[in-house]
């Protein structure tokens, strides 16, 4: 084990802690933004550091086809490589080619594709990805699991979750690092609470240095994800981190810090951001929209960011989409959102105005208190009163024909993002 | 807009001194105009800008055509201009309609209204009226009157044609000006000697700030371009500064300093860095004799190199030993060859760094030779040496 877990606060199950690891002592609830190919796109290492990211995330299948790991290793890590001083995860490598490729088939030895370089088919096996993951270097690594879509029901998930078990043993035994890269373990068993049960029992006894839920953030509906969430949390072990992962929506991000968990990762804020999109406090803005072309305030006003100290959504707007810049500065922007609410989450649960801060999170995002009622089921069983953030049922009407006008220059950024 | 020139070199090189409003510290010519894509450079974002070398890199060039589609100009001119649209209080901002990467001049399509210019948002008439309107609301601190650039081949009617229609839109552009900031007069003239003076001659009659120098890069040969500097460089007064379009390779930089340009594009560096390419010539002007190394390597040609090349794929040095830019002081050729062939953004930012960086340091060391009284023998050892490096591969084959 290479981390230290050190609990700063709490309220009821949510958790505010210091995350020590090889390269940089985090704090969470934390923010991962995703670095595929060995940098965040369109940011240095030096804005990254300046925005207040402590941890990013590599993809273990992209950077073993380019550079490839032998590279990486023989350069001294990925860390070395990118010049990143501060912690890094990868993951295994098995879900990026279960979404990317087309041909990929899950045995028991492990995940075979098609090579995408010459086509001929290729076997990731448990070993072969610590293998990989021990040459890049990262502070944390993720076990190879067998990854399913949530949205699947039947005996597939089963199998899944008792190969993710059988996998984990595999993983564990091929990690050559352990002193210097945290192997975190892996949650399956889709929405069934007995399965799910299953896997965090098994997980617990083989005593990871921490522990993902994995196999969300799939499509499946809010409820069953805060359910799965709020079950896993509970009996995970309180002295060792959890990580959700494929979470980055802000409002899932606080639903997730409030049910125990502590740290997300996403391409969600920059790829969004390379399609016009603004994360802001009320939602999203869309600044590619007309009514931004003339729009002078910042995107969002109480932002202290480098972009909306110094850019007014009309010149953003002229740029976004079609020049690097335009990602450039909505992609700093968005992280910074992002860091910020990793912070504010943190230094809430420290200071002990945790549910305030929900509170206050809540009545900008639903400033007509149309809470989702997902949000309100989740918030009852973590245990804090949003009762003050949500309208009485019979003005929900009223709302809806407000969002459908959402793009009105005035009201463009008091209404939650058209998801 | 205050200029004085400080010093000449033992040949018509000049070396001045370059005042404006928003630019706390004077900034020293012969300088680059940054180039930029709506007012900011391609990949520099803002807050990266001030790594590098200050005030030299305060000099923004922008062309006002960029911004046909977005903020309308009511909302340009209430924010206050291009500087605080940018952000960007610091620098001072030219605008030259004309910017060698989007916004191409198209001679065909212009006519007696207007010059026709292939932009991002399709083909555009522009009339000077237009053109002025533009101006007004972004508020630049310098400015390029309206000009019908023609390339070298059109015929000596057309030509004539250009050299009519742009004095006359000076003079309407003057005509109009409401903005305060500094006009300078274009001058065309194509490849014919006789037009560029006429051309020449008529804009100094006019009341202008300085002189914009327009229709190079064209199509013309490097080797008849001396001559037709000269000939508009001895016409124009020597207190006012002398701005021009169209020069890019470090060669051409020189020749036009040598015919006593002042201020120059840097179209060539967004090229560079789209292309892979980072500078690395020896910035004293004095190209190192030794054989090359790389000699059968096709990845320098000894004024840079291109990183896409796999030779570099576990170079852990950086772009340029000695180099003091961001991208050299954190990251290598490996790291930047990676972010090539994986298409990320991060090796245009960092080459955009290095390139800007480097290009701004061969300014300075032009200015030190001018000062030193030197500019005849830094030309000469340079081109002498990307000379003798061009002969070097046929001395190989040779031996
Ligand atoms: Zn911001
Ligand atoms: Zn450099």
């Amino acid at each position: 084990m290479a981390l230290r877990f050190e609990i700063m606060g709490r309220f009821n199950r949510a958790r505010a802690a210091q995350l020590t690891l090889p390269h940089f002592t985090c704090q969470t609830p934390l923010f991962m933004p995703v670095g595929t190919q060995g940098t965040i796109k369109g940011l240095t290492t030096q804005q990254l550091e300046e925005i207040g990211c402590q941890i990013i995330l590599g993809n273990t299948y992209h950077l073993a086809l380019r550079p490839t790991s032998e590279l990486i290793d023989e350069l001294g890590g990925l860390h070395k490589f990118m010049n990143w001083p501060r912690a890094m995860l990868t993951d295994s490598g098995g879900f990026q080619m279960v979404s990317l490729l087309h041909l990929a088939d899950i045995t028991e030895k492990g995940v075979t594709f098609q090579s995408p370089v010459d086509g001929k088919p290729m076997l990731l096996t448990p070993e072969e990805s610590i293998q990989i993951q021990n040459r890049i270097g990262a502070d944390i690594i993720m076990a190879l699991d067998d990854v399913v879509r949530t949205t699947i029901t039947g005996p597939r998930i089963e199998e899944a979750m008792y190969r993710t078990l059988r996998w984990i043993d595999r993983c564990i035994a091929a990690h050559k690092r352990p002193h210097e890269q945290n192997l975190f373990g892996i949650v399956q068993g889709g929405l069934d609470p007995v399965l799910r049960d299953i896997c965090v029992r098994g997980l617990v006894d083989r005593n990871l240095p921490g522990y993902a839920i994995g196999g969300l953030a799939g499509g499946e509906d809010k409820d069953s994800f805060w359910r799965v969430v709020a079950q896993c949390t509970a009996s995970l072990p309180e002295d060792k981190p959890r990580y959700v992962m494929g979470v980055g929506y802000p409002l899932d991000i606080v639903v997730c810090s409030a049910l125990g968990a502590d740290m997300y990762d996403c391409v969600y804020p920059t790829r969004t951001a390379r399609f016009g999109t603004a994360l802001i406090p009320e939602g999203v803005l869309k600044l590619k929209h007309q009514v931004m072309a003339d729009d002078t305030r910042p995107i969002d006003p109480t932002c202290d960011c480098m972009v909306c100290r110094n850019y007014t959504r009309a010149y953003i707007h002229c740029l976004v989409t079609k020049y690097a810049m335009g990602s450039q500065l909505l992609s700093y922007h968005n992280l910074y959102y992002m860091m910020k609410l990793s912070r504010d989450l943190h230094s809430s649960i420290v200071q002990g105005q945790f549910p305030e801060f929900v509170r206050k999170f809540l009545q900008r995002m639903f400033p007509q208190g149309d809470v989702p009622q997902w949000v309100c089921n989740a918030m009852e069983v973590a245990g804090i009163d949003i009762s003050s953030c949500c309208a009485p049922f019979t003005t929900r009407n009223t709302v809806f024909s407000d969002e459908i006008s959402s793009l009105k220059p005035q009201n463009s950024c008091k209404n939650p993002s058209a998801t | 807009m205050k200029f004085a020139v400080k010093a000449w070199s033992n040949c018509k090189a000049r070396t001045g001194c370059l005042q404006l409003g928003n630019c706390p510290t004077a900034i020293d010519t012969p300088a680059l105009l940054l180039s930029t894509c709506k007012g900011l450079p391609n990949f520099i974002s803002p807050d990266l800008l001030p790594s590098l070398p200050s005030p030299d890199s305060h000099l923004l060039q922008f062309s006002p055509l960029h911004f046909l589609e977005g903020p309308s100009l009511k909302t340009i001119s209430s924010i206050g201009g291009l500087q605080h649209l940018l952000g960007l209080h610091e620098y001072v901002f030219a605008a030259v309609a004309r910017d060698s990467v989007q916004c191409l001049p198209e001679c065909n399509a212009s006519n007696k209204f207007g010059a026709s210019f292939e932009t991002t948002c399709g083909r555009r008439l522009i009339k000077p009226v237009e053109y002025v309107e533009l101006i007004s609301s972004m508020r630049p601190d310098i400015w390029a009157s309206l000009a019908d650039e023609v390339p070298s081949w059109v015929s000596d009617k057309r030509n004539k044609t250009s050299v009519d229609r742009t004095v006359r839109w000076l003079d309407e552009c003057i005509n109009l000006n409401s903005t305060g900031g500094a006009i300078f007069g274009a001058i065309v003239g194509g490849n014919d000697m006789e037009e560029r003076q006429r051309c020449a001659l008529e804009v100094v009659k006019r009341n202008v700030s300085g002189y914009w120098i327009g229709g190079f890069g064209l199509g013309e040969s490097i080797d008849e371009r001396p001559a037709l500097l000269d000939a508009v460089t001895d016409v124009l007064p020597e207190e006012l500064p002398r701005m021009i379009c169209g020069l890019g390779l470090p060669e051409e930089i020189l020749q036009g300093i040598a015919a006593g340009v002042d201020l120059f594009d840097s179209a060539y560096i967004y090229h560079l860095t789209l292309g892979g390419f980072a500078l690395t010539f020896p910035l004293n002007g004095i190209a190192e004799k030794r054989p090359d190394t790389h000699l059968n390597d096709d990845a320098s040609d000894r004024t840079k190199i291109n990183l896409r090349a796999t030779l570099y794929r576990k170079d852990t040095s950086p772009i340029l030993e000695g180099c003091n830019c961001y991208a050299c002081l954190n990251h290598t050729k490996a790291y930047i060859n990676h972010l090539l062939n994986v298409h990320e953004m991060l090796a245009q930012i960092l080459l955009e760094i290095h390139n800007t960086h480097h290009y701004l340091g061969f300014f300075r060391s032009i200015r030190e030779a001018i000062k030193a009284g030197k500019f005849q023998q830094y030309h000469q050892k340079f081109v002498e040496g990307r000379r003798n490096h061009l002969a070097l591969p046929a001395a190989a084959i040779n031996s």
